[in-house]
Order: C-alpha cells, then sequence, then structure tokens
C-alpha cells in the first residue's frame, strides 16, 4: 500500500504541480486574496481532478488516441459545471466573488495534465488517488498564498479579525499591495524559494 | 455604456489579462524564454481572441441566454441555456482553433510554420476562455466584444513579449541558487504587474 500513500503524498510538496511542474497557476493566483475563497477553489479543483481522473481511467481503453483531448475536454467541462452549480447553490457568496474563474477550472492544466499524463496509463483507484494529491498540493500553495494575503492584507482570517486594525483603534496597519495582483507573485515565489532550498534536487540548473 | 476606446484601452493596460487576472499564465511562464517565441505566441492569442470572443458573443445572446430563443417560437421564451456555456464555449474554442489551424496551413504556410506548435496550446490557454467569460459576464453587445476580444489579446502579447525580453537579459544575472529560473520569473512578473498597475491612474 506504501505506493498508493506515496502517490497521494508525492504532489503535495516533492512534485508540487504549481512549484515543479509549473502547472495551473491561472486561475490559481486570482482568488486568493481571501483565506476563504482559497479553501473553496482548492476543494473545487481537487474534486475536479480527482474525479477526471477516474473517469478517465476509467474508460481509458475505450477512448481511440486521436479524439482523446476532446474526450477529456467534455469530461472536465461536465465535472465543472457540477461544481459551478453546487458552489451556487450552496455557497453563493463565495461562488460570486470568485466570478469567472470557477469556469477557468476548465483551462486548469493541472486537470489536463493528470488525465493526459497518469490517469490514461493507470488504474483507476491509482488515477483516483493521484488526482486528490495533485489537488491538495495545489491547494497548500493556495492555502499558503490566502493566509498571507488575507491576514497582511486586511488583518483577517475567514472574515474574522486576527490583526487589530488601526482604523479601528488597533495597531495593525494593513499593507494594501496584499490584496493587489501583484503581491501573490511575490508569495508563489517565495513559497518556490523556501521549498527549493529545503530541497535541493528541485533546483534549475543555472 | 463604456465607450468603445476605454474597453479597449483598460482591457489592454489596467486590466492586463496576464498581469491583473493571471490568466493564460501556464503558457506565459513556459514560453517566454526568447522574445522571438514569445512574440510567435502573442499573434496567435491575438488572432484567436479576435475570433473567438465575438463567435461567443453571438452564440450567447442569440442561443443561451435567457429568452434568447424567442427568434425559434415564442414558446421557448423562458428556456435559459446559461449553464451549459462553459462545455460549448470550449468546444467553440477548440473548433475555431482547429480551423484556423487548416486554414492558415492552406493559405498562409509562412505564418502557419511561424506559429507552429503554439496554435494547438492555445486551446487550452485560459488567456481565451478568460476573454469570453468576461464578456459575458460584463454583458458586452458585438461591437464591444470585437473590441474587448482585440484588446485583450493584444494586453496578454505585450505582456508575454515584455517578459521573454527581461528573462533574456536575466541569464547573465546570479540570484540565490533556490530562486533560480523559476522562481525570479515570478518576481519580475510581479514587479511588471505592479508597473502595469500605474496606469490605473490615467
Amino acid at each position: 500500500m506504501s505506493t498508493l500513500k506515496n502517490t497521494l503524498l508525492d504532489p503535495i510538496f516533492k512534485n508540487n504541480p504549481i512549484g515543479l511542474q509549473v502547472l495551473g497557476i491561472c486561475s490559481a493566483l486570482a482568488v486568493t486574496n481571501k483565506l476563504e475563497t482559497s479553501l473553496a477553489m482548492g476543494a473545487a479543483v481537487t474534486l475536479v481532478t480527482a474525479f477526471a481522473s477516474l473517469a478517465v481511467s476509467l474508460i481509458r481503453r475505450h477512448i481511440p488516441a486521436s479524439i482523446r483531448i476532446i474526450v477529456q475536454m467534455t469530461i472536465i467541462a461536465s465535472l465543472v459545471i457540477l461544481a459551478d452549480q453546487i458552489l451556487k447553490a450552496f455557497f453563493f457568496e463565495i461562488s460570486k466573488s470568485m466570478s469567472v474563474y470557477v469556469g477557468l477550472i476548465i483551462t486548469n492544466c493541472i486537470i489536463m495534465g493528470r488525465a493526459e499524463g497518469y490517469a490514461l496509463s493507470n488504474t483507476p483507484l491509482k488515477s483516483f488517488i493521484d488526482g486528490i494529491g495533485n489537488g491538495l498540493g495545489y491547494s497548500v500553495v493556495l492555502i499558503f498564498v490566502g493566509v498571507f494575503r488575507e491576514l497582511l492584507g486586511s488583518g483577517t482570517l475567514l472574515g474574522h479579525a486576527v490583526l487589530p486594525l488601526t482604523k479601528n483603534g488597533g495597531w495593525y496597519q494593513p499593507n494594501g499591495l496584499m490584496v493587489l495582483a501583484p503581491s501573490a507573485f511575490f508569495l508563489i515565489a517565495i513559497f518556490i524559494w523556501v521549498v527549493r532550498s529545503l530541497d535541493k534536487s528541485q533546483q534549475e540548473e543555472g | 455604456m463604456q465607450s468603445l476606446f476605454d474597453i479597449f484601452f483598460t482591457s489592454i493596460f489596467t486590466q492586463n489579462m496576464a498581469l491583473a487576472f493571471f490568466l493564460g499564465m501556464c503558457t506565459f511562464l513556459a514560453v517566454s524564454k526568447k522574445v522571438k517565441t514569445a512574440i510567435g505566441l502573442g499573434v496567435a492569442v491575438i488572432v484567436v481572441q479576435l475570433i473567438t470572443v465575438p463567435v461567443n458573443n453571438l452564440i450567447y445572446t442569440h442561443i443561451l441566454r435567457e429568452g434568447a430563443l424567442r427568434w425559434i417560437a415564442d414558446d421557448l421564451r423562458s428556456i435559459d441555456l446559461g449553464f451549459i456555456g462553459l462545455i460549448i464555449y470550449i468546444g467553440v474554442i477548440a473548433a475555431m482553433v482547429q480551423i484556423l489551424e487548416m486554414t492558415l496551413d492552406r493559405y498562409f504556410p509562412a505564418l502557419y510554420n511561424a506559429l507552429g506548435i503554439f496554435l494547438p496550446l492555445i486551446t487550452v490557454n485560459c488567456a481565451i476562455l478568460g476573454g469570453t467569460l468576461f464578456m459575458v459576464e460584463r454583458d458586452y453587445n458585438f461591437t464591444q466584444s470585437v473590441v474587448y476580444g482585440a484588446g485583450s489579446g493584444i494586453g496578454w502579447a505585450l505582456a508575454i513579449v515584455l517578459l521573454a525580453g527581461v528573462r533574456e537579459k536575466l541569464k547573465y544575472s546570479h540570484p540565490p541558487a533556490g530562486l533560480r529560473g523559476l522562481g525570479l520569473t515570478f518576481v519580475v512578473v510581479g514587479l511588471m504587474a505592479i508597473g502595469f498597475l500605474a496606469f490605473s491612474g490615467i
């Protein structure tokens, strides 16, 4: 069973989809200015990746190679529509603040990459676990960025005040830059820097 | 109503697809090592964006939107097909890219060879789908969607060419080992995003 465990855990740090494979950054960064949306995005992507991998793996012997991309696209798009509808029905506020980025999960390269690179040649159970693992690896980065941006940008976590703001009589002066787009790039750069300093094998040749 | 010039200008600078909305990041980071390839991909994105956004706009206003099917029969007025939008848009994009590829191959072989592998890559570029989704969300009409498609494509192309220029020079720098490559690229993109923020003052 150790291989199943490795399939699940490897993508989280050792082979992180964002840090090492440079996949799925597109839709990741924009929703991370609050922890709440980061969590929702992470959960949605994890589930879509897992079930897309499962579905592709189940029918992998029946898909003709020439049309596999469009088959995968259709599966992924259907799952994303499902996720979008669920978010709209039960978490309307979050879904509203994520706006178009829910739909953009379709073009999140992690999902396509795992379906194409892993699920097409592995058993359904392994593919499902692999999908969850990669989804979690993606969520870890999202949560890391989300925590810092919300904490430093508006002094709150999940909407609860953690650092008392100066305008409410506290001592913390919020860093406005953290709410804006560029800070996400810097935070990801720091994340990559830390991970690669700890694990030298991930460093690039100079 | 937002003026056309306004849409064009904001979609290039203040609401730049790559730097303000993080769209098309995967290809943005992967294909920005050389200025020449960056220009090829940039042109391809402009062309595809200019075609798909207006086409999806027509599909949205005449088929998917609530009450849009009225032109077939009055009974169909209450049908809202908005929920299958995603699957239709991605299908349209994939089909458009395929048609464009075949047309270029047949009539403009020089351009086809120049764009090469980048055309199929564009199908999974989130900037393209993102352009369509923003167009739907902001309720643009047909003319506005043409202008928006052009503007957002140009903005994305501009960003990737600039980044490629910076990265070519970065080869001569000596960053800390862990930051080398991808990490440093993120820092550069962050600085560029701050630069583009300055346009919002105009």
